[in-house]
């Protein structure tokens, strides 16, 4: 087991495409890190690096201490889960798992011994015998992760393990190798487009766009307080809404003739200045009749169960609204809005980077 | 799909489909029931539509002692026949399977050039360049031999094109796993490309196996040497330009020994055959 | 499109290649040069020595009669085999596209003759096409038709054409089955539903979806009449009677066995590349076009 270091990674192509542009990250020892963004952000390429599967263009992969930028990824102590699985179709399930030991000399009955040890911690021990084209995805996903703790490797390496499973299923292997990697222990990279998967699984996230690294944190420090208009609209669902304002004064902003107070907001920037302001939908309440707040006008509602979304428009742009089912009587027009101060993120209109206080977000949690 | 059926409509596609099978099997059985008279009886144009009391006596004869004209029997020319079949066919895939692996799975100096060569020789079949090649099988000393027969035709540009498309459908995260395992190019050849196109590898085998079997003109160029005969080379030998000189029933019997192995690889095989033919010329 | 994962070995590549280049190189390029080369000189009187002569060969070559009326028969044979062959398989695949009972039966009845040489296919025929002990043959003189392909040029052009569409029958049922069964259904039904019948759904919708494979056909029955014909007149007319079964690669053969004259069966033969490389180009626009399809 062994922490990876990126010291200023970057990949770009023969034709001069920079999928990756500098980028670096310290995973420490059996951290869950997971890279998340949309596709084309360079996450995939970035895991690849680590896999040795694509060149480093400049720029320092360590594993473990080890600078591995010119080793083989058989070299590397890496096992990879790839999205399709890459599972050897004319070998069993007991073959696929035993191939990267063979390969290495490993005695046979050690073999057969880690084998069995990996096929019962995935449940997977009825199907040794059968072929690829004979398993549920389920099943496969299981061989393919078989077959990464099969090597008891440094590092886990995952490219997007979960996005051929039906909804279901992916909840429920989310759980499973959450579980398997604290009972392991071992230090994983995680790649990933879904921020609910990115949330729940990392102890570490990254958030990537165009090639660079726009946030690293924990889930919660990502979530609370996104460091950049892009961060602040790709983690959480619904996503932020996001509204053009002008700086209104030590901390406040308005919005379409709306005053909001915003917490974070640092003193002393100039009345007038073009920002946009960020608010979750699911961060507002509805503000008892006759009190203080921002008018909202109602469109439509879209049920989902325990809760609504109720789409209309706040200071003159569109705003969507996440309320528990009912706290809003069914055809309601206008309701007034309570928006907390802590509430308001507020980013610059132009390079969308948070205008925020310079006290860290973990002095402000405590 | 619903649809008013005419008693007419549905017998008229058996009634041209059995009308095409005829067609296709008459000239065969032809010469099946000529394989099965006696010289005279075919000479007299007097052959009935039915098989005659020599089959037996003519078949033993082919295949023992062969007769006037070519004193080969057929034993030996079948023998000749398969073997550059099984040459020309195993030959073309192991040499073709190996360049396409060598295209697809690595980056080398002069890559495309090699990739062009071995395109460009679908435009040069034998036919157009019979002289010189027989020349260069001569100063080879390659004339009368298994060699000469079949290495000439061994170079395959469909068959490297087959391949070479197949592997460009086996996933990259196959290879990036057997890298991640631990297996070099050698290993991930003979572990997981090799098993994985084995299903091609027997379609191009039946295709390949009929073409090298029916070879004609390359085989009567340069064998001299009756004992190097293949099977549809003696047929022809048989045919004497008088006609009364024809021993028909013997090239019959012949015919049909020679028709066997081919269609019955064809007929057994049929789902590989298909395959073979339909994507070889995609 | 090419591959994401690479191995990187400096020398294996070259290795595994080898041996396919080399035969090419002996037994394809260097004959193949030899022809275009061979094609530009000529022997003197005593056969020693050759000597450039430009396109001499070829001015010669194109002031013969006789190569006319081979390009000619070539042409003929060709345009007579393609239609006959086609559109043969065409109404079988056609047939044994419907949802019949025994459709596979039918078709494994139909695809065998792929497997037999085509110079027994021309020994076949010629057996039943014989006009003294033929079935067919004497069957046709009964009847009154002075049938004698021996001595009748026409006669033996049509039986050497009847042989070779009857060998190409098989590949043009399978190739046009696969083509009919590839079009999707649902056009089928939705024609059906815009109240098209049958018929009218044959050649509004399924003849022309079926136009890629038709045209590679096309392509395809053309290159093999030019030159796996070969066999079947050899067996059934050696080219005769006075050479009027003698296609353009026959000649080749003819002439270069003859011996003699060494440029001028070279020039024939660049002539037939030439021929080569433009059928192989036309299907190569073909493929292309499929492919971007």
């Amino acid at each position: 087991m062994a922490e990876v270091t990126l010291n200023d990674v970057r990949k770009v192509y023969a034709g001069g495409v920079e999928a990756v542009k500098g980028v670096s990250l310290d995973i420490p020892d059996g951290g869950f890190c997971v890279l998340v963004g949309p596709s084309g952000c360079g996450k995939s390429t970035l895991l690849r690096m680590v896999a040795g599967l694509e060149t480093i263009s400049s720029g320092q992969v360590a594993i473990g201490g080890r600078v591995v930028n010119e080793i083989e990824p058989a070299e590397r102590d890496i096992a990879m889960v790839f999205q399709n699985y890459a599972l050897y179709p004319h070998m069993s399930v007991y073959d696929n798992i035993a191939y990267g030991l063979r390969n290495r000399g490993t005695p046979k009955d050690e073999i057969d011994r880690r084998v069995q040890e990996a096929a019962r911690i995935l449940a997977i021990e009825p199907f040794l015998q059968r072929k690829p084209r004979a398993l549920s995805g389920g099943q496969r996903q299981r061989v393919a992760m078989g077959r990464a703790i099969v090597r008891k490797p440094q590092v886990f390496l995952f490219d997007e393990p979960l996005s051929n499973l039906d909804a279901k299923l992916r909840v429920q292997m989310r759980v499973e190798i959450k579980k398997l990697q604290r009972a392991l222990g071992v230090t994983s990279i995680y790649v990933t487009h879904d921020q609910v998967e990115a949330m729940t699984l990392s102890d570490k996230l990254v958030v990537m766009s165009g090639g660079q690294v726009e946030q690293v944190g924990t889930p919660t420090e990502v979530y609370r307080r996104p460091e950049t208009r892009f961060v602040a609209t790709f983690i959480g669902s619904p996503p932020m809404n996001i509204l053009p304002g002008l700086v209104d004064g030590d901390g406040r902003v308005s919005v379409g003739g709306l005053t909001l107070a915003a917490d974070d907001l640092p003193a002393g920037l100039e009345p007038g200045r073009h920002v946009d302001v960020g608010v979750r939908p699911e961060e507002v309440e509805v503000a008892p009749a006759g009190a203080p707040g921002a008018p909202f006008a109602i469109d439509f509602v879209e049920e989902l169960g325990a809760t609504e979304l109720l789409h209309g428009t706040l200071g003159g742009s569109p705003f969507v609204l996440q309320v528990n089912t009912g706290a809003v009587s069914p055809g309601t027009k206008a309701v007034t809005l309570a928006i907390p101060s802590r509430c308001v993120h507020v980013f610059d209109a132009e390079t969308g980077k948070r205008l925020g206080r310079a006290e860290s977000a973990t002095a402000r949690a405590a | 799909m619903v649809e008013r059926k005419h008693w007419f409509s549905t017998l008229l596609p058996h009634a041209i489909l059995i009308l095409g099978v005829l067609i296709v099997a008459f000239p065969v059985y032809v010469a099946f029931v000529g394989s099965s008279w006696d010289a005279g009886t075919i000479a007299n144009g007097t052959m009935p539509m039915t098989p005659g009391p020599y089959l037996v006596e003519n078949y033993s004869r082919v295949i023992l002692s062969g007769n006037a004209t070519a004193r080969e029997p057929v034993g030996p020319m079948l023998f000749n026949s398969f073997v550059m079949a099984m040459i020309i066919a195993l030959g073309k895939i192991a040499i073709s399977i190996i360049s396409a692996y060598a295209v697809v799975y690595f980056r080398f100096p002069l890559r495309k050039t090699a990739f062009w060569l071995i395109f460009i020789t679908l435009m040069l079949p034998v036919e157009v360049r019979i002289y010189p090649t027989y020349k260069i099988v001569a100063d080879l000393g390659l004339l009368d031999t298994y060699g000469g027969l079949a290495i000439p035709l061994i170079a395959s540009a469909t068959a490297t094109l087959l391949f070479r498309q197949f592997f460009m459908t086996i996933p990259d995260e196959l290879v990036e796993a057997s890298k991640i395992d631990g297996a070099g190019p050698w290993k991930f050849f003979k572990d997981t490309v090799l098993p994985l196109s084995i299903t091609t590898v027997a379609a191009l085998f039946v295709i390949q196996f009929i073409y090298g079997w029916n070879q004609y003109l390359w085989p009567l160029l340069i064998t001299t040497r009756e004992d190097m005969q293949t099977i549809v080379i003696g047929i022809k030998k048989m045919l004497v330009t008088q006609d009364a000189l024809t021993e028909w029933q013997l090239a019959m019997a012949t015919a049909v020994l020679a028709m066997l192995p081919p269609v019955v690889v064809v007929l057994v095989m049929q789902k590989l055959f298909v395959r073979g033919l339909v994507e070889t010329e995609k | 499109m090419e591959k994401r994962s690479l191995y990187n070995n400096k020398l294996l590549p070259y290795l595994l290649l080898a041996p396919q280049l080399v035969i090419t190189l002996v037994f394809f390029y260097w004959p193949a040069s030899q022809a275009v080369w061979m094609s530009f000189r000529m022997e003197d009187a005593f056969g020693t020595t050759t000597e450039f002569v430009g396109l001499e060969n070829y001015v010669s070559l194109f002031q013969q009669r006789a190569y006319y009326e081979s390009m000619a028969t070539t042409v003929i044979f060709s345009i007579a085999v393609t239609f006959l062959a086609m559109s043969f398989s065409l109404l079988l695949a056609v047939m044994a596209d419907k949802q019949i009972r025994g459709g596979s039966v039918y078709r494994t009845l139909l695809i065998w003759p792929y497997a037999v040489a085509p110079a027994i296919a021309g020994v076949l025929w010629l057996f039943m096409f014989q006009p003294s002990l033929g079935m067919i043959g004497r069957g046709l003189i009964s009847i009154g038709v002075p049938w004698n392909p021996m001595l009748n040029g026409d006669h033996a052009l049509l039986l050497v054409i009847l042989a070779a569409a009857w060998k190409q029958i098989s590949y043009n049922f399978l190739f046009f089955l696969a083509g009919l069964q590839s079009i999707p259904k649902s056009l089928i039904e939705a024609a059906a539903i815009d109240g098209a019948r049958p018929t009218r759904r044959f050649w509004t919708i399924v003849f022309p979806m079926l136009s890629p494979t038709t045209f590679f056909l096309l392509v395809v029955n053309i290159v093999y009449v030019f030159f796996d014909t070969f066999g079947i007149i050899d067996a059934i007319t050696h080219g005769g009677p006075a050479k009027a079964t003698e296609t353009l690669v026959f000649k080749v053969y003819q002439d270069g066995r003859l011996g003699g004259d060494l440029g001028g069966s070279a020039a024939q033969s660049v002539v037939l590349m030439v021929i080569v490389i433009a059928l192989t180009a036309i299907q190569f626009r073909y493929v292309e076009r499929k492919v971007t399809y």
